[in-house]
């Protein structure tokens, strides 16, 4: 593997509240190469968006907390000071959001909002900063670019609106892309469209991507490894097709049976997973998953660490179940008892 | 009494009294005072109201200019002790009222025996700008000052109420993430959106200033305004004074409605027809 | 599916929806949103009619216009073969009683200041039913009927994470035992995990109150779950209706193609192998829709009669309707069995906007029997 182009290493983010300190991400450690696509997959509270925000250092809360080191180009993010951070920020590291109807501001025009980001860190008068986001709406497939460029956010769809955030993420050329579930809000029709895009400007751009999404299925084209994570916490992080074909997580296995899926023979009853996800302020004891586990045995009142259980080096988990007894369980939660 | 009742029309029935007071308002611009009948309505007015004018114009920038620095210093300093303490002062503010600080005001600056601090002040009265423009700013600079201190304090808190709402926005955290310095995420993208209430509420305010409102100030710094003109005709019950001044006042506010419309539309697109 | 010959529970006949779009001081009418446009189907009693498309597409208003929350532009809606389309308020509260919704948002349809308990037993106290002690205990069983614990009866909603919020509002809408619920995106605002707990949970409720869903979402797959037939709306027409594994094996629409070959599948080798039809643009504005067929300007298969014609909801046999002049998946005897009907249809090319008559399209268009 090339050298890393971002690594975090142990990252804690917490807040403290009126009832207690709430552990949002709790020791997250990965590594990110060159134009790679890294899918961080989680439901609401797993800490899978806290993490991306905390590497850009974007939540600005007193009550919050940071350990732990973000490394990029040989530097520890989290000790820049403020120009060094400004720089890194829509320069080296670039950020899209959810919902893209809310995340540009409405009161000016698309294009001078791109061109706000090219003059920023770009050396370049405010013409050809106008210019070039002509060129980058054109490049994210925004028809009659030129006209386009000079509306405001509310005449564009959900759709363009996240093109045109995309565009304006782009328009420094950015090692790094984070996307935090950039499709969410979208039609179904249209997240095929900016997938696809995304898919096609990581090559144009040369831009490494971190995808966060709560969607497996979003991350099984486009992704070349994929985190899941639970409580704050990486529960497994492997090559998409370790991850999809042979988990190793009771929490993934039932990501994978909850998806009602159009590819397999409708079934009588989906997999769900019992219960909630656990509190942040005071989360069970051992394996956060345990409480809601099927498999959970005596030992997981120990919290297993993430490290490699089955033969392949990159391929972590946090359970600690038998390879072999996994392979057996899992049939019955993704396949719903189909195969055996 | 019959004649004087036949020369106001008020042996007419109440509509057509109401036209024909009207109709002389505006029409023939004769109207009278009840009281005083060498006392032309309309050219009263008209002299009073660049009074007005100056007193709320004056006070108006400085109220926008300090209201806005405080409320973005406050903020700034988001956290801090300076934060709270700003905002008690705002509401020290606006908890004054204008007649008690006017007399304040005056008692220390007016006062025979006040400090050497304050001998430049000229005495209660009005000088035109067009005749001495320094004198002119010397006269209205504390009454300014005073209409300011209420409404400083209130729309300090109207905009950093406001601000802190924007900054949860999702476009704020985009410029953030487009590396936008705090500063120009704040005056660019968070003051901008914020102002929109802030407009709001200045156009109805300066509205009902300019139509008479401030009338306490007027009375109490001896200003001889449209307030002034009020005060002196209520207190003698001379209706056609009242008359006169009440739709001078509805007019004002009524332009201002529309200006604060117009400026609307500017700052917001999305209210701008397609 | 259930195939005695049961009569429908719900008749949507010809239903049309606009919402004027008022401009200038007099409030002249500058145009209108065709959020429903002549929609006919019917829903069995016990059945689950699943009802997609992308957002705008009339799906949601439908659904409210079948349950009287919005008044019908033209059109009619029977329950239980009782024209409610044009009832007054008060002959409209006992069929009320029958009909509720479950709204999409657990966070925004249930009043923050009002306990759980008291926002259940609303619908029983508007309805008069029991006095307090008995609404108490109704509530209480309701809670456990949804999974939740009677303890929660005193608590507000904000004590409650998004998928019991959900589950509070499935017990407000089951209070009255009603016999059809509307379901407006249930689960599309939850968790994945939490949003299978939610399917199973309105499957259950299903068969034991004998329900029947009008199930609106726009997710495919949970659609395909949990529904019996499936309706496919584009830009407030209803553009193919079937059987759902039908719909899912052989889509007779393009729209319906595009919108199922969009839908990701999380199994990275499928996913590469499928052909992904990926839908140029945005869903056009209801305001002014396209000529012909609303699908045409997107369409893959779009010739000169697409933007001329609009196409008839064509029977193509087993209850599988779509509207569309390049069908797909259908063989050629099928097709020519359909075509001959298709000849009664007047060519009616100027009629793009004012709802159609359903008496000139072919037979077994207008109505469902299965």
């Amino acid at each position: 593997m090339a050298e890393p182009l971002l690594e975090v290493k142990n990252l804690k983010v917490s807040f403290r509240t009126e009832d207690g300190v709430v552990k949002a991400v709790d020791g997250v450690s990965f590594t990110l190469s060159p134009r790679e696509v890294l899918g961080i997959v989680g439901e609401s509270g797993s800490g899978k968006s806290v993490t991306m925000m905390s590497v850009l250092r974007l939540i600005n809360d007193p009550n919050m907390q940071v350990e732990g080191e973000v490394i990029y180009k040989g530097r520890d993010v989290m000790k820049l000071d403020k120009d060094q951070m400004q720089e890194v920020r829509g320069g080296d590291i670039a950020m899209i959001f959810q919902d893209p109807m809310t995340s540009m501001n409405p009161v000016y025009r698309i294009g001078d909002q791109i061109a706000e980001a090219i003059l920023t860190h770009q050396d370049v008068d405010k013409r050809t900063a106008h210019k070039r986001a002509v060129d980058l709406l054109k490049q994210v497939g925004i028809p009659q670019a030129e006209t386009r460029v000079d509306d405001f956010p509310h005449q564009f769809s959900g759709g363009m609106r996240q093109r045109a955030m995309i565009a304006m993420a782009l328009a420094n050329n950015p090692d790094i892309l984070i996307a935090d579930e950039p499709t969410t809000a979208l039609d179904v029709t249209i997240q095929a469209q900016i997938i696809e895009l995304l898919d096609k400007l990581k090559d144009d751009f040369g831009s490494a991507i971190i995808l966060i999404t709560h969607d497996l299925g979003v991350v099984a084209d486009i992704a070349d490894r994929i985190a899941v994570m639970y409580a704050g916490r990486i529960v497994e992080f492997g090559a998409k097709r370790d991850l999809f074909y042979d988990p190793q997580h009771p929490y993934t296995w039932g990501l994978l049976g909850s998806i009602p899926r159009l590819d397999r023979p409708k079934t009588a009853r989906l997999h769900s997973i019992e219960g909630m996800p656990p509190s942040l302020i005071s989360p069970p004891q051992g394996c956060k998953f345990r409480p809601r586990c099927p498999h959970a045995f005596e030992k997981c009142m120990e919290e297993p660490e993430l490290v490699s259980r089955v033969d392949k080096r990159d391929h972590l988990d946090r359970c600690w179940l038998e390879p072999a007894t996994k392979r057996v369980a899992r049939y019955q939660t993704i396949e719903g008892g189909q195969a055996a | 009494m019959a004649a004087i009742k036949h020369q106001f029309g008020l042996d007419r029935s109440l509509p057509v009294q109401y036209l024909l007071m009207m109709k002389r308002l505006f029409i023939t611009r004769d109207l009278v005072s009840y009281g005083n009948q060498a006392l032309n309505v309309v050219p009263a007015i008209t002299q009073a109201a660049p009074v007005t004018f100056s007193l709320v114009i004056g006070a108006a920038v400085i109220w926008v200019v300090f209201s806005v620095l405080i409320g973005l210093l406050a903020v700034i300093l988001k956290g801090t002790i300076f934060d709270p303490l700003l905002m008690i002062l705002a509401l020290i503010g606006i908890s004054m009222p204008v007649f008690w600080l006017g007399e304040v005001v005056n008692l220390i600056t007016q006062s025979p025996n006040r400090s050497v601090i304050f001998s430049w002040v000229p005495p209660l009265g009005y000088v035109p700008i067009t005749s001495n423009p320094w004198q002119w700013f010397l006269h209205l600079i504390f009454p300014w000052l005073t209409i300011s201190v209420l409404y400083i304090g209130f729309y300090a808190r109207v905009l950093r109420a406001n601000l802190l709402d924007v900054e949860n926005e999702d476009y704020v955290r985009t410029a953030r993430a487009k590396g936008l310095s705090e500063r120009r995420v704040l005056i660019k993208h968070m003051l901008r959106t914020s102002m929109i209430t802030f407009v709001s509420l200045f156009g109805l305010d300066f509205g009902v200033l300019v139509g008479g409102g401030a009338l306490l100030t007027e009375v109490v710094f001896g200003l001889p305004g449209v307030g002034k003109l009020t005060y002196d005709s209520l207190v003698k019950l001379d209706l056609p004074v009242i008359m006169a001044t009440v739709i001078y006042g509805a007019f004002f506010i009524t332009i201002a409605n529309a200006l604060v419309d117009v400026l609307y539309a500017r700052l917001d697109p999305r209210i701008r027809p397609a | 599916m259930s195939t005695n010959g049961d009569a429908p529970l719900v008749e949507v006949e010809s239903l049309v929806k606009y919402f004027p779009i008022k401009s200038g001081l007099l409030s002249r009418e500058v145009g209108r949103v065709h959020a429903v446009d002549d929609v006919t189907f019917s829903v069995r009693e016990g059945e689950t009619l699943g009802l997609v498309g992308e957002s705008g597409c009339g799906k949601s208003t439908l659904g409210r216009t079948v349950l009287r929350l919005l008044d019908p532009t033209s059109g009619d809606v029977k329950f239980r073969g009782r024209s409610i389309a044009k009832l007054r308020r008060r002959e409209l509260r006992p069929v009320r009683r029958e009909m509720q919704m479950v709204f999409q948002d657990p966070y925004a349809s249930l009043n923050p200041r009002k306990r759980v308990g008291s926002i259940i037993a609303a619908p029983l106290q508007i309805h008069g039913v029991g006095d307090k002690k008995e609404r108490r205990k109704q509530v209480q069983d309701l809670l456990q009927t949804v999974g939740l614990s009677p303890e929660h009866y005193n608590r507000f909603p904000h004590e409650f994470s998004g998928g019991q919020r959900q589950r509070i509002g499935v017990a407000r809408a089951l209070a009255l035992r009603p016999k059809l619920i509307v379901a407006d995106e249930p689960v599309s605002a939850l968790d994945v995990s939490i949003q299978s707990q939610m399917l199973n949970l309105l499957d259950d409720l299903q068969e034991e109150f004998n329900l029947t869903y009008i199930f609106i979402a726009h997710d495919l797959g949970v659609v395909r779950h949990v529904s019996d037939r499936i309706a496919v709306m584009y830009l407030g027409k209803l553009v193919e209706l079937s059987p759902a594994e039908e719909l899912y094996e052989r889509p007779i629409m393009p729209y319906t193609e595009a919108l199922l070959s969009a839908v990701p599948i999380p199994d990275p080798d499928l996913s590469d192998q499928r052909e992904r039809i990926v839908l140029e643009g945005d869903v056009p504005s209801p305001i002014n829709p396209p000529s012909g067929c609303r699908f045409h300007p997107r369409c893959r298969y779009m010739t000169d009669i697409c933007a001329q014609v609009e196409p008839p909801l064509v029977d193509y046999g087993n209850g599988h309707l779509a509207a569309c002049h390049h069908p797909l998946n259908v063989d050629k005897e099928t097709l020519d069995r359909v075509k001959v009907s298709k000849l009664h249809t007047p060519a009616a090319a100027d009629e793009s906007a004012k709802p159609r008559d359903t008496s000139g399209e072919s037979p077994g268009s207008g109505h469902l029997e299965v």
